[in-house]
């Protein structure tokens, strides 16, 4: 660089412009940029011209009219007489919920695969091992369509049950749960619950501190628990029991038609979306593994030796050394597997799960409204991914090594 | 999912601007190429359905055929693009498909707001309900607190939620994107009803493990008259498709089969002989040769034998004329005449 500065400037005359590397560079730039906006230019006016010439509707308004269609998942409340921006509301809700519960799942069972995967006992180490291999190498619309059908056909009817301590329920409608109905007085629930957690940072901090201090230890995990179940609790007895449960009415006799549960008492979890957060967690989880133990194979194995030599068991070698150093390696690629799991939700739509896709396809066919629609998925699925790195990227700075 | 929304995208961006780029008219196209590019669904017994050579029949593929034989002499000349319900439109519009003949309800909003024409009704259908017979239900008033099973990205799917909150029904709707998912979950029992077009109904049943188990009410609440659909704005080709349709009623209604189409050439009848083209030129007039409508029932058939050989009585799906009877024996089948 040095080099051309110097034959440039030092030069007598300056030379033509055409010979500066420079400005050849800049004036390359240029046309590229030149030509990508012109390009897409060109194609926004061209669609634009079309689609007045063929008198097909455009803009935005379309998102206010009456959708008409129902849906069998809304966590807003949603109804025939709501709008189509209402509409794809509820199903980038429902995306979200499926992303997010997914994300966890595919987490926590990658977590465990994986340390289990490095196991000494031979029978956990080679069960995980085929989990892996048999899992990831199976295309999840296939997974998805597995647990949708297979295990549907395999779960009782609907006018059967299985049922678990008689508060849970399972059959091909799904499964049901008791819901919580709040009445007065039960926002102090609310408070204690924020209060819980809000003390359990204290105590956390506090107790840290101390070790750091004093070396001493503190149980801060089942202290946590105990502030975050137990004040809520113990605010429910005081406030004299303000939340009830309703209870899924399973219905034994009448026409056939009304048998079985009866629709819209107690929480309905539907069958398509436990298929695809069970296809998404299990697929997924399946190449978290391999990310999680290639992170804790890449920490020395004199790391562990050290810490054994310190004298810490098994479990605190792994937990307090081992695992914060293979996170560093881990984040990264746990990154992409969030993202392609959101964007994987997507496939939902062959199973009837009303994610926004499903949502925006029916919005699509009721409105020929294509290139707007697709904007929005694009929109949304480019957010979603690029929030998700954000945040990613934050964590991964945070465990980051930190030089001293 | 890259897999149904490439096409769309593409489609809706740079396939309209393919188009404009030909600049020349569809049937200009059509005879350019040498084929006619058909959309039709993705198997729907009687209607458009691939046999196991991959041979495409039904109603809605012999209108293809049919223009196909009218335009090159040829029934042959068609090549056939399965659609999902909620591709058909883009694939049109973009022209990815000259034709859409894919059991489409004509409706004010599609005809209206899309850019596309309907070309007249090749089948008169309405939407009805099917349910396990064990349920013991008679009426579709019964089915209060049902969940039902359907496509999505349909008017059925409009028509099923207007009919419950109209009679102040709650119920469950569980929308897949392709049939053959809804007939798997309805199989299973996931619904206690599958709702669609009547004839789709007794099409998706032959797919069940025991159709004997279900039964079809006999409500029908909604009117879905399905036909061809075109561009808009090309009215040379418009009335390709609209006369290639009237053509097969009319030769129904006059007589003319395939089986005689060549006798019927020396008739008498002037209503005949403008069909076939032996009197007048009505065929130079659609862009057509004059035997355009004899090469349609020579290679095709009329109405009644495309009827008759796709969903008729003696088919697996066993549905009577009914109200696609012509208008003079009872039906709603009616075509301009030719003259």
């Amino acid at each position: 660089m040095s080099v051309m500065e110097q034959d440039s400037a030092g030069a007598p005359a300056r030379a033509s412009l055409m010979n500066d590397p420079k400005a050849r560079g800049i004036f390359y730039q240029l046309v590229l940029v030149v030509a990508v906006v012109a390009l897409g230019y060109f194609i926004v006016s061209n669609t634009i011209t079309n689609l007045e010439r063929q008198n097909i509707a455009s803009g935005w308004s379309f998102l206010e009219n009456t959708a008409g269609f129902g849906t069998n998942q809304s966590l807003v409340p949603y109804s025939e007489t709501s709008s189509y921006g209402r509409a794809l509301y509820v199903g980038f809700l429902n995306t979200l919920l499926v992303a997010a519960i997914g994300v966890f799942f595919a987490t926590l069972i990658g977590f465990i695969v994986g340390i289990a995967r490095l196991s000494n006992n031979w029978v956990i180490n080679r069960l995980a091992y085929c989990y892996v291999e048999l899992v990831r190498n199976i295309p999840l619309l296939l997974q998805i369509f597995f647990w949708y059908f297979a295990v549907l056909r395999s779960i009782p009817g609907k006018r059967e049950k299985w049922s678990i301590f008689d508060t849970f329920h399972l059959n091909i409608g799904g499964l049901r749960l008791p819901k919580p109905v709040w009445e007065i007085g039960s926002e102090w629930m609310g408070y204690a619950l924020i209060l819980g957690i809000i003390a359990s940072f204290f105590v956390t901090r506090w107790a840290r501190k101390r070790q750091e201090d004093t070396g001493q230890q503190f149980p801060v995990f089942w202290s946590g628990v105990g502030l975050i179940v137990g004040v809520p609790v113990i605010t429910y007895f005081v406030t004299g029991m303000p939340m009830t449960l309703e209870h899924p009415n399973f219905v034994e006799s009448g026409p056939i038609l009304r048998q079985g549960f009866e629709l819209n008492v107690g929480i309905n979890v539907i069958p398509e979306f436990l298929a695809l957060t069970a296809a998404l967690s299990i697929y997924t989880a399946s190449f978290i593994a391999e990310i999680v133990r290639a992170g804790i194979q890449a920490v020395s194995h004199g790391q562990t030796e050290a810490a054994h030599a310190l004298g810490l068991r098994n479990g605190p070698t792994l937990r307090l050394v081992i695992i914060p150093q293979a996170m560093r390696v881990i984040i990264p690629p746990l990154t992409s597997q969030y993202l392609n799991l959101t964007k994987n939700s997507s496939l939902a739509v062959a199973i009837a799960y009303p994610d926004l896709v499903s949502m925006g396809g029916t919005v699509l066919n009721q409105t020929g409204q294509a290139i707007e629609i697709i904007g929005i998925w694009m929109a949304v699925y480019l957010s979603l991914s690029l929030i998700t790195s954000a945040f990613m990227n934050w964590y991964n700075q945070r465990m980051a090594l930190v030089e001293r | 999912m890259s897999k149904k929304i490439l096409p769309l995208v593409l489609g809706a961006a740079m396939g309209v601007a393919a188009t404009t780029a030909a600049g020349a008219t569809t049937l200009e196209d059509v005879k350019a190429k040498g084929f006619i590019q058909c959309g039709v669904s993705q198997g729907l017994p009687g209607f458009s359905n691939p046999d196991a050579q991959g041979n495409w029949t039904g109603l809605d593929v012999d209108l293809c055929r049919a223009m196909a034989a009218a335009v090159f002499g040829d029934a042959s000349a068609v090549k056939f693009t399965p659609l999902s319900a909620k591709e058909r439109f883009t694939a049109l519009q973009s022209g990815e498909v000259d034709v859409l003949s894919r059991n489409t309800t004509w409706t004010m909003s599609r005809d209206t707001q899309l850019g596309l024409n309907f070309a007249g009704v090749n089948y008169y259908d309405g939407q009805g309900f099917m349910v396990r017979k064990d349920l013991g239900v008679t009426s579709a008033l019964e089915l209060s607190g049902a969940s039902v099973c359907t496509n999505t990205g349909t008017t059925t799917e409009l028509n099923v939620a207007d009919f419950f909150r109209a009679n102040n029904m709650p119920y469950e709707i569980v929308a897949f994107e392709k049939a053959d998912e809804v007939v798997g979950a309805y199989d299973a029992g996931r619904c206690d009803v599958y709702t669609t077009d009547a004839s789709g109904l007794y099409a998706q049943r032959l797919k069940l493990t025991n159709p004997g188990d279900h039964i079809v009410l006999s409500e029908i609440i909604s009117k879905e008259p399905l036909g061809p659909v075109v561009r808009q704005g090309d009215d040379e080709w418009f009335n390709v498709a609209k006369w290639t349709l009237n053509a097969m009623i009319n030769a129904e209604e006059l007589g003319v089969t395939s089986a005689n189409v060549d006798e019927m050439k020396s008739s008498d009848n002037p209503s005949v002989k403008r069909l076939l083209g032996t009197e007048g030129a009505f065929g130079e007039a659609i862009g057509l040769s004059n035997d355009w409508a004899y090469n349609i029932v020579k290679n095709v058939g009329n109405y009644e034998e495309s009827f008759n050989a796709n969903v008729g009585p003696d088919t697996p799906l066993g549905i009577s004329r009914g109200v696609n009877a012509l208008w003079n024996k009872g039906g709603f089948m009616y075509a301009p005449p030719v003259r």
